[in-house]
């Protein structure tokens, strides 16, 4: 590869490598800039592990007090439940909106409920009700655990001899493990009534055959799947807002970039750990079910 | 040398804390007895906070040794360390009370996470010592938001002081209070060691709180300021030996004149 071409540029100039100074420093910053980039992103994975290793190690030695456990599950379950119950309902109403004139187009409307269903609980209750809860549940980690930081809470914890990670992180990551698997059941079964509904009393499609249809197209599997992929997703969305909050930078803009972050990276992460576990599920639920779902 | 190391409470050797290759404290060897009370002055960015913060192992030193009672920090599992902090009480500069807590629940804290007192117990305590810093029991179902900087730092010693500490540390304690509160906080830690038998460390740029309060004052200096082979603590000695300082640069900190600062600042 040669750099020579830049000397034309600067004929006048009696120096004809100053132009492949400049292409090979502005190459060289460039490494750098990304080698920087990639050396910190390591980094900052291999951190992100010894931190949930860190929080593994309690979980398996002490857990915390009864006290912090419930304040924790009821704000991160209990609270969330409106939102998710009205997020599953809207989405199985969408599918029922958007699949409708497909299937009618060739008379096949009352098999709806089977597309509607299998879809929510395999793939879109577990990955939207973690999507809402990156967003209500994961952020308002890291931004309480940010303030916690930035106003020395954290560093007050450890001084009296209490493990920051014990009591603040295990019981978050405990509650997000518990109950986001049970959100997303919320989620389901909202979304197929809302689908349900949407279908037999605005579309109009009979309800036995709605019924009849969906429940012989949707195996135990299915369900299966979602809440299991939605452990992961708990887990994922609990350790990336914590570690986001325990990292935070000084400052209202600090604070602000921590929740920001904990959304952006848990959505990036359900959609990543999503793609890994279908892909696994799949090859498990082909083998049990070799004919594949059944749908008409 | 061992033997001379565990007569000491704290004993610090050769301390550097680097920060992203930054130098923040560079060869820094301090011992402190106990009982004393040894405030820390400087200006702001000279290192002071990250030296307290250092000596409760807060912040991993990048080499050197602290010892706190004869036992090394840095060789401690986090379990032994979680011990060794339960004998310390730390003031922090804006007290870094709990929110979601109640000022009782805040002061109770230590007690709930170290002891096995029972509820009438930690009842009892809290409000001796809330009274110990002049808050009256009314305050206790309050929230931290719901008081002023003065009361939570009263609030900050209380729940400092509660498990009866060896060695508290106050990180300025009078930084953001008016000219009265800053008295009684200084009365205060007065009190503390008249009750207790403590030994304290208070890093402060406040003068009046070092001359006030300590029985000796170290000056630390900013290590991007100083020539290369020069000790980053500038002054260690008594209060009253401050203002006849040979060095130029803790006679100016003292009377708070900006000198050579200010030209080096505006060019």
């Amino acid at each position: 590869m040669s750099l020579s071409v830049s000397t034309q540029n600067d004929p006048a100039s009696g120096r004809p490598e100053n132009g492949s100074a400049t292409i090979r420093d502005m190459l060289y910053a460039w490494v750098v800039q990304w080698g920087a980039a990639v050396v910190d992103g390591i980094a900052t994975v291999g951190d992100i592990a010894m931190f949930a290793w860190q929080m593994l190690v309690w979980i398996f030695t002490r857990l915390p007090q009864r006290g912090t456990l419930l304040i924790n599950f009821y704000q991160i379950g209990v609270l969330s439940l409106p939102v998710v119950a009205l997020t599953g309902t809207f989405i199985g109403m969408v599918l029922a909106v958007q699949s409708y004139y497909q299937f009618h187009a060739i008379g096949l409307e009352s098999h709806l409920g089977v597309v509607i269903n299998t879809s929510l609980v395999r793939e879109l209750g577990p990955v939207l009700a973690a999507t809402m809860l990156a967003g209500r549940v994961g952020s308002a980690m890291a931004a309480v655990l940010g303030t916690m930081r930035v106003t020395e809470q954290i560093d007050a914890l450890t001084t009296m001899g209490a493990d920051p990670v014990h009591y603040l992180v295990v019981p978050r990551f405990l509650a997000c493990i518990f109950l986001i698997p049970a959100l997303t059941i919320m989620a389901d079964f909202m979304g197929i009534v809302g689908g349900y509904f949407y279908s037999v009393m605005v579309l109009e499609i009979d309800h036995a055959a709605y019924l009849t249809h969906s429940r012989d197209g949707v195996v135990g599997f299915d369900l299966f799947s979602g809440v299991f992929k939605s452990v992961f997703f708990g887990g994922m969305i609990a350790v990336i807002s914590c570690y986001q909050g325990f990292h935070c930078k000084p400052g209202a803009e600090g604070v602000g970039k921590a929740a920001t972050q904990a959304f952006v990276y848990s959505f990036v992460m359900i959609l990543a750990i999503d793609l890994f576990l279908n892909i696994i599920l799949d090859k498990i639920y082909f083998a049990m079910y070799p004919a594949g779902a059944n749908i008409l | 040398m061992s033997d001379s190391a565990v007569e000491h409470l704290i004993d610090v050797q050769q301390l550097h804390v680097d920060f992203h290759g930054q130098k923040i404290l560079k060869d820094i060897s301090v011992s402190i007895e106990a009982g004393e009370t040894v405030a820390i002055i400087g200006e702001s960015g000279c290192g002071k906070t990250v030296f307290m913060k250092t000596i409760v192992g807060l912040i991993p030193p990048t080499r050197g040794t602290i010892r706190f009672d004869g036992q090394e920090l840095s060789t401690l599992s986090p379990a032994a360390l979680s011990d060794v902090r339960r004998r310390f009480g730390f003031v922090f500069q804006n007290a870094a009370l709990f929110d979601s807590m109640t000022i009782f629940d805040n002061v109770a804290f230590p007690m709930r996470q170290s002891t096995t007192a029972d509820e009438d117990e930690i009842h009892e305590r809290v409000l001796k010592h809330l009274q110990e810093v002049g808050l009256p029991p009314t305050v206790i179902s309050k929230r931290p938001s719901e008081l002023s900087g003065g009361m939570r730092k009263r609030v900050g010693i209380a729940r400092a002081i509660i498990l009866q500490p060896e060695l508290v540390v106050y990180d300025e304690p009078t930084t953001g209070l008016d000219p009265i509160m800053s008295d009684v906080i200084n009365e205060l830690m007065l009190d503390v060691r008249k009750r207790y038998p403590v030994t304290s460390v208070i890093v402060t740029h406040d003068m009046r709180t070092a001359q006030k309060v300590a029985d000796r004052v170290l000056m630390f200096y900013p290590r991007a300021r100083l020539a290369k082979d020069e000790p980053q603590v500038l002054y260690d000695g008594p209060p009253a030996g401050l203002d006849q300082c040979e060095d130029d640069r803790v006679r100016q900190f003292v009377r708070g004149e900006a000198g050579q600062r200010l030209m080096e600042i505006t060019g």
